[in-house]
């Protein structure tokens, strides 16, 4: 009963996918066809990199994230978590889960920010498709501008939220993740 | 190509932790599987929403809505556009192209791309359930409004 109202949105879905298919064959079973090729395509990275975060977890300390990427990581942090973003693979709503880990294993919002900007943007191999089918022109000026934009956007977000909200976004992560070790955010 | 990558990182050091510490690898798959089965339903749930969106918006469609229109409105129409739907790389760069190719502006193909990949209408409520309310509509937001810059001045930069 319990997985059934979790998965109810999911079911909800299906229901209007079989709903169209029964109406609108030809358009209900293009909808099913898209929907199981997004599947496919979830299946090609998601295990991987929850996989990683799994080994992430257990393997690399708070202390030591808390250095690379925490409050007091200055632009190294920044860099840092630029070159992650860049270096990821797979469409945004994957990096996700990777921000809420960071978050545990106590990253600073700003950082996170910056991320999940750099991965949305900047990603290397969509750049590289973009280089070719835009040109170079397109590609590397959008490619700097948005550079730029990510790290004026985490500022810009950073700022909007009090200092209450950052502890709330902390405290939060708990859920998802079910860490041990209590989630406390950095301290500063 | 990218998912080979993924995996084979995912498994290297699944074996290299597995030779260091059995107990340590047990747990951190533990975790893997938990924090998968956790958000698996909104996965889902998302997946389902953007077949619904991408058939019914599919790339010939959007050729036809952006390709034709110019100007501010055309810029406001691909942002949208941009926003509600998700696709890959591999199809969304074809596409500009095509767009390009086909007489669209640059200013509207770099709102649409740009909005493609920072903006998700869909997958706004998988963003929320892991960083909150706050996070989803300011990072979309913004990154909305940004688009807007960015095409200006690719507009200036690329003829």
């Amino acid at each position: 009963m319990r997985t059934l109202r979790r998965y109810r949105l999911a079911i909800a879905v299906f229901v209007l996918d079989l709903i169209i298919l029964a109406v609108r064959p030809e358009t209900g079973r293009a909808v099913i066809r898209a929907t199981f090729r997004n599947l496919l395509q979830m299946a090609q990275f998601l295990p991987a990199i929850f996989l990683l975060l799994g080994l992430l977890d257990v393997w690399v300390s708070r202390q030591a994230v808390i250095a690379a990427l925490g409050k007091r990581s200055g632009p190294f942090g920044v860099f840092l978590s630029i070159v992650l973003g860049a270096a990821a693979a797979g469409p945004l709503y994957a990096a996700f889960p990777v921000a809420s880990t960071m978050l545990v294993k106590g990253a600073s919002v700003f950082n996170v920010f910056v991320f999940l900007g750099a991965w949305a943007n900047l990603k290397i191999p969509m750049s590289l498709f973009e280089l070719s089918s835009m040109g170079p022109r397109f590609a590397l000026t959008r490619w700097a501008l948005n550079a730029i934009g990510i790290v004026a956007i985490a500022t810009i977000m950073r700022r909007l939220f009090s200092d209450e909200e950052v502890a709330e976004m902390y405290s939060s992560q708990r859920n998802k993740e079910a860490p041990q070790t209590e989630v406390k955010p950095p301290e500063g | 190509m990218e998912s080979i990558f993924a995996y084979g990182l995912a498994i290297t050091f699944l074996i290299a932790s597995y030779l260091k510490d059995r107990t340590k690898t047990r747990q951190a798959l533990q975790k893997a599987y938990s924090s998968l089965e956790g958000i698996l339903p909104d996965f889902l749930a998302v997946l389902g929403l953007v077949g619904l969106a991408l058939t019914l918006l599919p790339p010939q469609t959007i050729t036809a809505l952006i390709g034709r229109s110019s100007g501010w409105a055309g810029m406001i129409l691909a942002s949208i556009v941009g926003s509600v739907t998700l696709i890959p790389g591999f199809v969304a760069f074809p596409l500009a192209k095509s767009l390009r190719d086909g007489g669209a502006g640059i200013p509207q193909i770099a709102v649409f791309v740009t909005t493609l990949m920072a903006v998700g209408f869909v997958t706004a409520p998988l963003e929320s359930k892991y960083l909150g309310r706050k996070e989803t509509l300011l990072r979309n937001g913004l990154s909305f409004v940004w688009a807007f810059v960015v095409a200006l001045v690719l507009g200036m930069v690329v003829r």
